[in-house]
């Protein structure tokens, strides 16, 4: 199923042509450099969260997003800066890889006024206005609504933008998906619906949630949603697929939908391990930490030679630096006044 | 001006019609919006004007269409979305609760949600449990929503060009009973606050407040007050949040007795939270316990034969307040009713709906 290349459409009337590359193609040297160095940033950055969310100073359900940095990668390397991404609670990824700001997010981890939601959101309701990164929430499917609303807005503006909306495959459950996928189809709105399917919804797993012969994938085309599948943790196969999406939802065609298979490798909220609970085995978790997104596709580069060790090094000690002042920004920035409290619970009228 | 006359329900549609010519990033949504009997004949019409682009039928999604409306507000669009009966819109309580009533918030003030939400409910001719829900104090108990009742047709058209004005989402509750009450309504872009509330008819010897329809039935219980010597005073509440206690106290300072009414069911109601809050402000001002009037603790029934003694009316509100202030006299005798049950507002009103 993984890699899978068929593509289903919802109908055949005509329109721009994207094709859906092959799978050998791959997108150039620096897009590809760049994309590492994304993955590897989220994990860093998710890897210093683990460390130091013992220290009980970032006191907010948090969800680690480590073992699934390539969708966000993959599919962020094609969009635009006026382009719009939408994420539920794992999404640390989907907001750094959009641009949004690596300070004001720890600083909302910490819970301080300098966080990007002023400390009243958390790591569950990162924002990002000007990064275009508009919003996510732990309600299961509920953002992807507001996500295909925000692709109808700029329909009716006529803007040229495109909406990509991260979810789990616990959200494909919920009415809510189902109802925004079919507005989407019914008026081919701009929008990449992207499913992180990683097995889980919290401990639950997709056998017992979902039919054994009906891939997520395949609920796209009866709401008019065009599907793909592919390797979530390949960060090419990941690109491949995302450049026919965002093009496709650009140019007007349709929206599509894909499905990328990928795993969590902590806990569902956390910074631990969790074999130990044994609602998964503990070969299972190993298999996929075999196919590290991240590791996997460092070695890929520098077998193809396009990225070499002491560029990588140096990649690497200067995201390290980022990292490290990011934190200290955090931890050195006030909590905010006591008068926020009652601020903004209405918006007064005039400029934000 | 002020000499126009027109229904609570052609209000509604003026109001809208006003939003629409006004800015071109409101369009109007919901189910029927644009269709042959426009929502009761609140938005009939409006699409010939506006267009199908700006007045929109949706499909049967009202959580989902909630989300997608929200998702086109934050992008500076202002929709006004519309659900038949509040009980359908019940299937959009995610969106409203958690989602469009925190984004202001929760994101430190930087995402604004300015929707509009209408509400309706509905009551007579066998709505029965589903149809007819009063459920505004749902709503009122979540920060970042702002929830009123209009109860004149000046109102109905002015909170309404309000709300589409406000930043916030602002869900109205229309109560169908008042589609057919008429008012002076002046033409234009006539704006009426969202909050605050109106006092109706002055009086000295007891504040009656209400909500919605229940304004209405106060003032007709304090006519039938009045002819046995009792002199009350009756407020239109308006709003649930805020609730005007500025008003309210000021009113019980006067008259002492304080009788408080809403279309929902008293328990956890709008009405207990507005006698909280009088007891909390005018204790000494008043000399007896507040009384609350709202629905009983059980479900609508259908059949007029339970639902006529389900809703309390004038008559009702009237005796609670001889009850309250002690008095013994009888209320007239019930005038002839030419309605063979009281399920309809009036005898035009011959359903299905």
């Amino acid at each position: 199923m993984a890699g899978s290349m068929d593509q289903q459409t919802p109908d055949t009337q005509p329109r721009p042509v994207v094709t859906v590359l092959d799978s050998t193609h791959r997108a150039e040297a620096d897009v590809r450099i760049a994309m590492y160095r994304e993955a590897l940033r989220i994990r860093l950055v998710e890897d210093e969260i683990v460390a130091r969310y013992g220290e009980q100073e970032m006191r907010c359900p948090t969800h680690m997003c480590i073992g699934q940095e390539a969708p966000p990668v993959g599919v962020s390397a094609h969009l635009q800066p006026q382009d719009y991404v939408f994420s539920a609670h794992r999404s640390h990824g989907h907001y750094l890889a959009k641009g949004g700001d690596l300070k004001a997010m720890i600083a909302e981890l910490y819970g301080r006024a300098t966080g990007c939601a002023s400390g009243k959101g958390g790591s569950q309701h990162l924002i990002d206005m000007d990064a275009g990164f508009l919003g996510s929430a732990p309600i299961l499917a509920s953002t992807i609504s507001v996500g295909v609303g925000a692709a109808w807005a700029a329909r009716r503006r006529g803007e040229d933008r495109v909406v990509a909306i991260y979810f789990g495959d616990g959200a494909t459950e919920e009415g809510a998906f189902h109802e925004a996928l079919n507005f989407a189809g019914v008026n081919r709105l701009p929008v990449v619906f992207v499913c992180e399917n990683n097995l889980y919804s919290v401990h639950s797993q997709l056998d017992m949630r979902q039919p054994a012969h009906r891939t997520v994938k395949e609920i796209g085309p009866v709401h008019g949603v065009e599907a793909l599948s592919g390797d979530g943790n390949d960060i090419d196969e990941v690109w491949r697929l995302g450049r026919y999406a965002v093009e496709r939802a650009r140019s007007g065609a349709n929206p599509v939908l894909l499905e990328f298979f990928t795993y969590r490798w902590k806990e569902h909220c956390g910074p631990l391990e969790d074999g130990h609970l044994g609602y998964r085995s503990e070969e299972e978790i190993e298999s996929w930490r075999k196919r590290c997104p991240v590791t996997t596709y460092a070695q890929r580069l520098s077998e193809e030679q396009v990225l070499g060790d002491e560029a990588a090094q140096a990649m690497r000690a200067e995201i390290d630096a980022e990292v490290a002042q990011a934190f200290e920004f955090a931890k050195s920035s006030p909590f905010p006044e006591l008068a926020e409290l009652d601020r903004d619970v209405f918006p007064g009228r005039g400029a934000i | 001006m002020g000499e126009r006359v027109i229904t609570y329900g052609e209000a509604l549609r003026e109001g809208q019609a006003e939003c629409l010519r006004a800015d071109p990033d409101t369009y109007l949504i919901g189910l029927g919006v644009p269709g042959p009997t426009g929502i009761f004949g609140t938005t009939k019409g409006l699409v010939d004007e506006f267009g199908p682009d700006r007045v929109l039928d949706m499909p049967s999604s009202e959580g989902g269409m909630s989300g997608i409306a929200l998702g086109t507000s934050i992008c500076g669009l202002r929709p006004i979305i519309v659900h038949m009966r509040v009980d359908f819109a019940v299937l959009s309580m995610e969106t409203l609760v958690n989602q469009a009533a925190k984004w202001h918030y929760m994101y430190g003030g930087k995402m604004r949600a300015p929707l509009t939400v209408r509400m309706i409910i509905g009551r007579g001719w066998g709505q029965g449990p589903q149809h007819s829900q009063s459920l505004q104090a749902w709503f009122a108990h979540v920060p970042g929503l702002k929830v009123v009742m209009p109860a004149t047709a000046k109102d109905a058209k002015g909170m309404l060009i309000s709300a589409v004005e406000d930043d916030a989402p602002v869900i109205l509750f229309e109560h169908r009973w008042l589609y057919g009450v008429t008012g002076e309504v002046d033409e234009g872009y006539t704006k009426e606050p969202l909050d605050g509330a109106r006092v109706l008819r002055t009086g000295r010897d007891v504040t009656l407040a209400g909500y919605s329809y229940m304004a209405l039935e106060s003032l007709r219980a304090a006519q039938l007050l009045e002819q046995v010597g009792v002199d009350a005073e009756v407020i239109d509440l308006r709003s649930l949040t805020p609730i005007d206690t500025a008003t309210l106290g000021a009113s019980v300072g006067k008259t002492g007795h304080f009788v408080v009414s809403d279309t929902g069911h008293a328990a956890y109601g709008a009405v207990s939270e507005v006698a909280s809050a009088v007891v909390e402000r005018n204790f000494a001002d008043l000399k007896r316990a507040p009384v609350r009037i709202g629905l009983p603790d059980v479900p609508t029934p259908t059949t007029p034969a339970l639902a006529d003694h389900f809703y309390p009316g004038p008559r009702e509100i009237a005796q609670q307040v001889l009850d309250l202030l002690g008095s013994d006299r009888q209320l007239p005798p019930e005038a002839e009713d030419p309605r063979p049950w009281k399920d309809v507002p009036d005898m035009s009103f011959t359903g299905p709906y």
